[in-house]
């Protein structure tokens, strides 16, 4: 875990804040004393985690194209622009996992609707807030979580794969089209987490074989500053 | 809204030049025909769902609130607020009925928000409203239960994908800075690869019509803005060069010449634009704006009269409707020079030169 990082003043939405890796990220950006806005679905687990971290809560499901501009309107105004969006929340599409041939069309258009629209749809919506902050030389960067099933043909994680490989394309297009703005996008494959999101997927792993979300949590953040101009204390520009 | 009503990509521009020159052009060829050392100034303010259906405590009669200012930027505690009674976006505001009389201390519940009338401000639909609840509270209410303020002569509902520009940023406008709508990254990108600059500011642009005639003479409200501090250094480098500042919005104009210095250049930090732009206001930063075509009278037609002669003007107009162009916040645009012939350009070049 990140303890001597400090990252005052730096805006930060994060999706799916309420367990796994954005529960994580959440804790440790607002250790690092980062400006934080999350998103989850139920009302009770965003007041909960809102009340440890001190981060801001909001309350919707990046899947529904009608939660987004909500979203970006509180996150943008509670927060007073974004330097950061990570985009976490995931769907694995049919649990238990399923093979194509057995996976409803409803599922694959939940996994993508998750995955990879809500993704694109926050992040056009955010997209001028991001540019802004590049243009007064705070940096603006995009995370996209993806997966080592965005790559390798695991049988039975089709929905997500699919939708994370989209994803990991999406980012690349995506950062290719944007630097000239000064908004980089960057793809993370965070690992193989303990996490809630994985128990699902595999009820039976032996979670002491599987990464702390702690550890992936660390190693985003390193990566967002180091992709990120040098920050001063107050030299930032609103 | 459905694409092919806004129909962005199929927008036209009628584009007037210093030398008093027309010409009819698709309104993409922005991209085109500005020149490089150009200084292009939009408004980044993303739309507020201003529009808030609730009903008034005491009477228990259904009420519309539109937030239309801000008594500090940023704290969605206080608003000024114009109030309407029963009657949806389909019904002019013309032909709204008035509120409830409305008394300081009355109570308003507006979905999850509730409120209470501070004031009344010289109006039976004017007042100013206090919200309850934390900013978090505030902003989520806001989120989930107001809508985009609606426009008659635009059949389908409006929700704010249709009202941010691509652009937006804070949500602190109340009406869209809808000149902002001709832009996208692509226009952006041919901007910069012409040596093009672009830079934004940030003005809570109110709204532009109440429906009431004697409400109407009090618009605009003051504005406050935001001008970074990047955005003030290009533009001061740009005039200290003599290159041109483009101002997309009459928004953008209101906050440009509030902020004026001396020396050509602007303030960096915020600010408030009081009071209207017009004939014999002297321009002091702006030398061309893009704006929508807007009628005869509104705030945003009279701020024009800056630009150029009346005379001039009222061609501009018998143009734009023997040619078709289409009215409003999600119309067609002008792109307008100031006229060097213009009274008040050669009153001040008179007084430099002296």
């Amino acid at each position: 875990m990140l303890t001597d990082t400090d990252l005052r003043g730096l805006r930060v939405a994060v999706t799916g804040g309420t367990s796994g890796l954005g529960l994580a990220l959440v804790c440790q950006l607002r250790t690092s004393g980062a400006d934080v806005a999350f998103i989850a679905r139920t009302a009770a687990a965003v007041a909960a985690v809102a009340g440890q971290t001190g981060a801001l809560g909001i309350v919707g499901d990046v899947g529904r194209k009608d939660d987004i501009y909500p979203m970006a309107l509180q996150i943008t105004g509670n927060l007073g622009g974004l330097d950061v969006l990570i985009n976490n929340a995931s769907s694995l599409g049919p649990v238990p996992l399923a093979f194509l041939a057995d996976t409803e069309c409803e599922e694959l258009e939940l996994a993508l609707a998750v995955n990879l629209i809500g993704p694109f749809r926050l992040t056009k919506a955010l997209f001028g807030a991001l540019a802004a902050s590049a243009r007064a030389g705070r940096g603006a960067l995009i995370v996209n979580v993806t997966s080592d099933a965005a790559v390798n043909a695991y049988p039975r994680w089709g929905a997500y794969s699919a939708s994370k490989a989209a994803l990991g394309h999406l980012t690349r297009v995506w950062d290719e089209e944007a630097k000239a703005e000064g908004v980089r996008f960057l793809s993370i494959d965070p690992g193989d987490m303990d996490t809630p999101l994985h128990a699902a997927a595999i009820p039976d792993a032996d979670p002491s074989t599987l990464k702390r979300p702690s550890d992936s949590a660390a190693e985003i953040i390193s990566a967002i500053v180091a992709r990120l101009p040098v920050r001063q204390s107050a030299g930032a520009e609103r | 809204m459905a694409t092919d009503q806004r129909a962005p990509r199929s927008a036209r521009l009628l584009a007037v030049n210093a030398s008093g020159e027309l010409a009819h052009l698709p309104r993409n060829e922005l991209a085109l025909i500005l020149r490089p050392g150009d200084v292009v100034v939009a408004n980044d303010a993303a739309t507020l769902p201003a529009s808030l259906p609730g009903k008034h405590v005491a009477s228990d009669a259904a009420i519309e609130i539109r937030l239309a200012g801000w008594l500090s930027l940023g704290d969605p505690t206080r608003f000024i607020a114009v109030c309407f009674g029963p009657g949806d976006f389909r019904m002019p505001t013309e032909d709204r009925p008035l509120p409830p009389p409305l008394r300081p201390g009355d109570q308003l519940s507006l979905g999850p928000l509730s409120a209470a009338i501070e004031c009344l401000l010289g109006h039976p639909r004017l007042c100013r409203l206090r919200l309850s609840g934390t900013r978090p509270a505030i902003l989520a209410g806001l989120a989930t239960h107001g809508r985009p303020i609606q426009y008659a002569h635009v059949p389908e509902p409006l929700a704010l994908w249709d009202v941010w520009t691509k652009i937006a940023t804070e949500p602190v406008a109340f009406e869209p800075p809808s000149a902002g709508f001709s832009l996208d990254w692509r226009m952006l990108a041919a901007w910069r690869s012409r040596g093009i600059h672009f830079v934004t500011l940030t003005h809570a642009a109110g709204i532009s019509s109440t429906g009431d005639p004697l409400l109407d003479l009090r618009l605009p409200f003051d504005e406050p803005y935001r001008i970074p501090k990047s955005t003030a250094l290009a533009i001061s480098c740009a005039k200290a060069a003599g290159r041109r500042i483009i101002a997309i919005g009459t928004s953008v104009v209101r906050a440009l010449e509030s902020a004026a210095d001396r020396d050509g250049g602007v303030r960096d930090g915020s600010g408030t634009a009081s009071g209207r732009i017009g004939e014999g206001t002297d321009l002091r930063v702006v030398d061309a704006i893009v704006t929508g075509v807007h009628q005869p009278g509104d705030s945003h037609f009279e701020l024009l009269r800056a630009f150029v002669e009346d005379s001039f003007l009222q061609r501009i107009v018998r143009d734009l409707a023997t040619h078709g162009y289409r009215g409003h916040e999600f119309g067609d645009s002008l792109l307008v020079h100031r006229s060097m012939n213009h009274t008040s350009l050669k009153r001040r070049v008179t007084q430099e030169v002296r």
